[in-house]
């Protein structure tokens, strides 16, 4: 059983969250962001989901971490201390709550008679192995059953990365040194 | 990222660990690309790991060195290309007589076969674009200086 360690896990994973929002220090906080990856990462294991867990620990403890270190030395290393504003955090309780109430009408975690496991979940199974003959079916559903997302996710990466040179194609390096 | 400031390369073990580590965090990328159809992993996780064994280079031995062994142009055309090649595979199928993205038409002798090399290829696509998307994006970010 491994409900314990599940447990132990998510109230890291709250205490994580808890003091980042708190630090001041903002190298610190981006440096606790990758801790939080890693044990969301631990929980999607323990959930079987190996595929999440591995993109949540590459992107997250990898290359975010990076990202985060890259916009701190542009910016300053700690934060001003802010007063807590009333408003925001009635927004801000009320939409948790909110959210913690929702996932009351969700089935139980792994019921087998849950809607999204009756309708096109068995078949994937079933051509995978039959069909495709290959044992990550995550793989399969992704590339092949899903190959329109796919191509459409892999779309949405191009336009995000030319979005973002269009933005700040301006402080590159060898861009300047062909302007000087 | 000022890393001229940072004065990374300066800093040996941080220059010979980088210098071990970075060949194997290259090869578990490659393995987790094409390893994809049997164990976890495919397309993105792999670009992910490849590309951040680049962005470790970078940090420790500088923008001006990672540009020797990734030149912008290779990352400019190498976004387009892996877009591109996901959509040519789906293209190609349909120009032998089956669907768009279907794959099974790719080897007419084996339908099973086709469908393993067009998810192969498919996924080399995924992943070439997301290696070249994170290194764009970690290039624009480190080029910029503090104002």
């Amino acid at each position: 059983m491994s409900f314990p360690i599940e447990a132990i896990l998510f109230v890291f994973l709250l205490i994580t969250a808890v003091v980042i929002a708190r630090l001041r220090d903002l190298f610190a906080a981006a440096m606790l962001t990758g801790i939080f990856t890693l044990l969301s990462a631990g929980l999607f294991t323990l959930m079987d989901a190996v595929d999440v867990a591995f993109t949540e620990a590459a992107v997250g403890a990898g290359v975010s971490t990076v990202l985060m270190l890259g916009a701190l030395s542009l910016s300053a290393r700690t934060e001003k201390p802010q007063p807590i504003k009333i408003l925001p955090l009635i927004v801000v309780i009320a939409t948790g709550s909110m959210l913690v109430l929702s996932t009351l009408d969700m089935p139980h975690y792994g019921d087998p008679n849950a809607v999204i496991h009756k309708y096109l979940a068995p078949q994937y199974i079933e051509g995978a192995q039959a069909k495709f003959g290959l044992p990550n079916i995550v793989t399969v559903v992704l590339a092949s059953y899903r190959g329109y997302d796919t191509l459409g996710e892999t779309a949405v990466i191009f336009t995000a990365a030319v979005g973002v040179l269009l933005l700040l194609a301006g402080g590159f390096p060898s861009r300047k040194e062909d302007q000087e | 990222m000022n890393l001229a400031h940072l004065r990374m390369r300066d800093k040996i073990i941080l220059r010979v660990v980088a210098r071990a580590f970075i060949p194997f965090i290259l090869l578990f990328g490659l393995y987790v690309q094409f390893h994809g159809d049997y164990g976890p992993g495919g397309g993105f996780q792999a670009g992910v790991i490849f590309a951040a064994g680049f962005m470790l280079y970078g940090i420790i031995f500088g923008l001006e060195s990672l540009l020797r062994v990734m030149p912008w142009s290779v990352v400019e055309r190498g976004l387009a290309l892996g877009l591109l090649i996901y959509g040519c595979v789906g293209v190609e199928n349909m120009l032998m007589q089956g669907y768009f993205l279907d794959y099974s038409m790719l080897d007419e002798a084996d339908p099973k076969h086709g469908l393993h090399l067009g998810i192969l290829i498919v996924e080399l696509g995924v992943g070439l674009t997301v290696t070249m998307a994170m290194l764009a994006i970690f290039y624009s970010f480190s080029g910029r200086r503090r104002k």
